[in-house]
């Protein structure tokens, strides 16, 4: 956005960021391609997978934004004891492993949950969660949080003085301030969430009850581990891309642009408080239906979380790390794309979301085995992939905050001749510190959880705690299992948290 | 740590470690993830054999019995193992297409329900699929008699994990060209189909559904790790297919010497005696101290079902397509 007359930083950090990027997503997709005996294309059940892919990915992810919508509004003009505590808790299903999730929801929603419990004590005929509202509960279950933490942002960044200003000339908030703001960072929420559950493979066919619930990624998988057939994985994967490609050019033709003047950074403070029932019964809503399954995975993993085995505990010290280095990384990596700012910038922001984790792996794997053992990359290479693919969600989130500062004070900068550095530190960094937190906490949980580079590259000495946690439940330890589950849940909402938590040390969100 | 002498000390140790360890020869088994788990046979067979080879066994794992295939077919004929360990024989067939194993020349008693004779692959456990359910509860004698019922099962699918391909066979196996319509039958017994076996029996534990698929040495972890005999294998009239888990040597490998002296230690009691209570599967030849207590307890089907490895790989596409059509409904 603020190219040219306001580039005040060097461009290299982004572009060596942006090449890093192409190469971990469309340069492993070609090292598979390269590798792949061609013959066929896609069957008529590829085709009914590319077409249930994407109906659950946009019911979901329209939904996700929707509920979003009025939790976000509630939390961002309420002030209420535990609020902060609410909207941290808010973020854990996101950053939970597929697996635990999936249980702790069953364990409310299931044949066996609490819900159906609660009807048959009722009398009521029990309801089956397994099914195409199956699939789209998880994944709102999933991403309601994320994309309330999202629109949130886009709440509180809209600056004071404008409040101010509407309340002063009893203007409508919400088709001034608020719609505006909804249509800038709406569709850009709903491409990250729909791209999310595009790449969807276990949520969806778990609870999905059987094949009609295949995904395009679970083909893929079939295709890599059971058919070594790396012409087919390649070409489905470039179906995913392609559906990536066509989702993102009708989102960015319909986002809106802000074009209000610039605020002085002042706490919002709001005089349209509306109906408080309203907010009352978003946050209500959204609260039960995000903490109780959460409360059901404390619950499961308790019992087993006094004798936890040493492995597991030493597995954890090892995720920390990983999920320390990989956050630093991908906030680095953000920032410098943010920075570099533009359309191109966009395109590989939203690359690594299209991208199947398991052809990036496979990818990873076959470039690097040439050289050197994979077993001796495992953690690195999981540091770096998780860098990568957190880095959409980052950049989302620090990406619009730059690009505000570079058009609300580039000019200036530009006058009193800040650049560099000193620009970096004096306008950019304060101003985004909040973004930059939330960016970092939510990649060293995405980076706790993932499963995906280390159970590929992985020896013996780098179990993480995931890769430990599946460990047990495949060996029938799933008492243990769930304990592992509950502390990764905790550390990672810890991690979250303190990221976060340091980037607003001085700001009242 | 102040000593000045401490540091270079310390460098010198770890020369003379280095250079020690350089001189021992190393035999690589990739093998799947849960064997070399803290919780698997790995760790047990590692010390065994390291007191009889005076070598370094390394374990390398990776997921499950597919994607080990699929590892050794990545890394190719460059590959750093010189065992392959933990294939079934729905694998076998495309495991010797790859041209990558060599005949293992151990002759060895085996105890299988079915007759062994590749001389590429050889067992190193075996186990009967099986579904698992509570005691007490209703409990089908067949298959269709499963289908027929309102029991709810969860299984595994068949695209993407090896008992659930297991399973597609035992139908096949069973029914032959019939096999499509008893899948119809089962759909709607079927809760879920999970992406691997870890997910399908943690739901069952959690009550989500009444039966598993998973082995008829399930109820044995239970009675003998937590003492709880709650868990049993329903036994089918139609007989039960089998998992045979077999190990090949890779006809790359630089420790030709050790990795025939590790095939055969594979089938002593040495590996065979660690296997029922880590792996939870039958050892392919049951040591001479017999198997553990509670084994005694467990299912004994009256009927093996196996296809042969070329058959398995024949069937298989047109099964899981038969599969998919039926569940798809």
């Amino acid at each position: 956005m603020a190219r040219g007359a306001f580039a005040v930083t060097p461009r290299w950090p982004g572009a060596l960021t942006g090449a890093l990027v192409l190469v971990l997503t469309l340069g492993t997709l070609a090292a598979v391609a390269l590798r792949a005996q061609w013959d066929g294309g896609l069957s008529t059940a590829d085709w009914a997978a590319i077409r249930f892919t994407v109906l659950q990915a946009v019911v979901s992810a329209g939904l996700s934004v929707l509920l979003a919508i009025p939790v976000s509004r509630a939390l961002a003009r309420r002030r209420f004891a535990g609020r902060q505590v609410l909207i941290t808790l808010l973020g854990a299903p996101f950053l939970l492993p597929v697996i635990v999730a999936v249980l702790g929801l069953l364990s409310v929603f299931g044949r066996g949950g609490i819900l159906n419990a609660g009807l048959g004590a009722l009398g009521f005929a029990p309801l089956s969660v397994y099914g195409f509202h199956g699939v789209v509960l998880a994944h709102v279950f999933f991403n309601l949080p994320l994309a309330t933490r999202l629109i949130l942002q886009g709440w509180l960044a809209i600056p004071a003085e404008r409040f101010r200003l509407a309340a002063t000339l009893n203007a409508p908030v919400g088709r001034l301030l608020e719609w505006p703001m909804l249509r800038a960072v709406g569709p850009g929420v709903f491409l990250v969430v729909f791209l999310i559950c595009l790449t969807s493979f276990a949520v969806a066919l778990t609870l999905g009850g059987g094949p009609r619930a295949t995904t395009v990624e679970l083909a893929i998988y079939q295709a890599l581990r059971f058919d070594f057939d790396l012409g087919r994985a390649a070409l489905l994967a470039c179906v995913q891309f392609s559906l990536c490609a066509g989702a993102a050019v009708v989102v960015w033709r319909i986002t809106g642009q802000d074009a209000m003047g610039a605020g002085f950074d002042r706490v919002v403070q709001r005089w349209d408080r509306g109906r408080a029932i309203v907010d009352g019964l978003a946050i209500g809503l959204a609260a039960i239906f995000l903490l109780v399954p959460l409360g059901m995975i404390v619950l499961r993993g308790l019992p087993g979380l006094g004798d936890l085995p040493a492995s597991v505990w030493i597995a954890a010290g090892r995720s920390i790390v990983v999920a320390t280095i990989s956050a630093t990384l991908c906030v680095s990596m953000a920032l410098s794309l943010a920075l570099w700012g533009g359309r191109a910038v966009a395109v590989i922001g939203v690359l690594p979301l299209a991208a199947s984790g398991l052809v990036v792996g496979t990818g990873a794997f076959l470039i690097v085995y040439p050289f050197v053992n994979p077993a001796r990359l495992a953690l690195p290479m999981t540091a770096l992939v998780n860098a990568t693919l957190a880095l959409p969600f980052v950049l989302r989130s620090v990406a619009p905050a730059v690009a505000g500062i570079q058009t609300d004070f580039g000019r200036l900068g530009a006058a009193l001749g800040l650049r560099g550095w000193a620009w970096l530190r004096i306008a950019v960094l304060p101003r985004i510190a909040r973004p930059l937190g939330f960016g970092a906490g939510l990649a060293a949980a995405l980076s706790m959880g993932d499963l995906g580079v280390i159970a590929l590259f992985a020896g013996d000495a780098q179990e993480t705690l995931p890769l430990a946690m599946y460990r047990l439940m495949g060996a029938y330890r799933m008492e243990s299992a769930a304990a592992a589950g509950l502390l990764l849940l905790a550390l990672s909402l810890l991690m979250f948290w303190i990221c976060d938590r340091g980037g607003r040390v001085d700001a009242d969100m | 740590m102040h000593n000045p002498l401490f540091l270079p000390a310390v460098a010198g140790l770890a020369l003379c470690a280095t250079g020690a360890l350089a001189e021992t020869p190393v035999l690589q088994v990739l093998t799947y993830d849960s064997f070399t788990s803290e919780w698997g046979p790995g760790p047990a067979v590692e010390a065994a054999f390291e007191a009889v080879c005076a070598c370094d066994l390394q374990f390398v794992g990776a997921g499950d019995g597919a994607a080990l295939l699929a590892r050794l077919q990545l890394e190719g004929p460059s590959t750093d193992a010189d065992i392959v360990l933990g294939l079934d024989t729905n694998l076998t067939h495309a495991a010797r297409a790859t041209g990558l194993f060599a005949p293992h020349d151990v002759d060895a008693t085996l105890d299988l329900p079915v007759a062994w004779t590749d001389t590429t692959f050889l067992p190193f456990d075996w186990g009967y699929f099986a579904f698992v359910g509570n005691v007490g509860a209703a409990a089908p004698t067949s298959l269709q008699a499963l289908a027929a019922s309102d029991v709810k099962i969860v299984i595994q699918d068949p695209r993407s994990s090896t008992p659930g391909l297991g399973l597609l066979m035992w139908v096949k196996a069973a029914y032959g060209d019939a096999a499509a319509s008893v899948w119809a039958d089962l759909a709607d017994n079927i809760v879920t189909v999970t992406p691997g076996w870890s997910e399908a029996y943690g739901l069952f534990l959690d009550g989500e559904a009444d039966a598993v698929l998973s082995y008829t040495t399930s109820p044995a972890y239970h009675l003998i790790a937590e003492e709880d005999a709650s868990k049993v294998a329903w036994g089918f009239d139609e007989g039960h297919y089998m998992q045979v888990e077999v190990a090949g040597k890779l006809a790359g490998t630089d420790q030709p010497a050790l990795a025939d002296q590790f095939m055969a230690f594979m089938v002593s009691d040495a590996f065979q005696g660690v296997i029922p209570t880590t792996n939870w599967m039958y050892p392919a030849a049951t040591p001479s101290a017999g198997l553990p207590d509670g084994f005694d307890t467990l299912l004994t089907p009256q009927k093996a079902l196996l296809f042969s490895p070329q058959d398995a790989a024949a069937v298989r596409d047109v099964a899981v397509d038969e599969w998919r059509a039926a569940l798809s409904q």
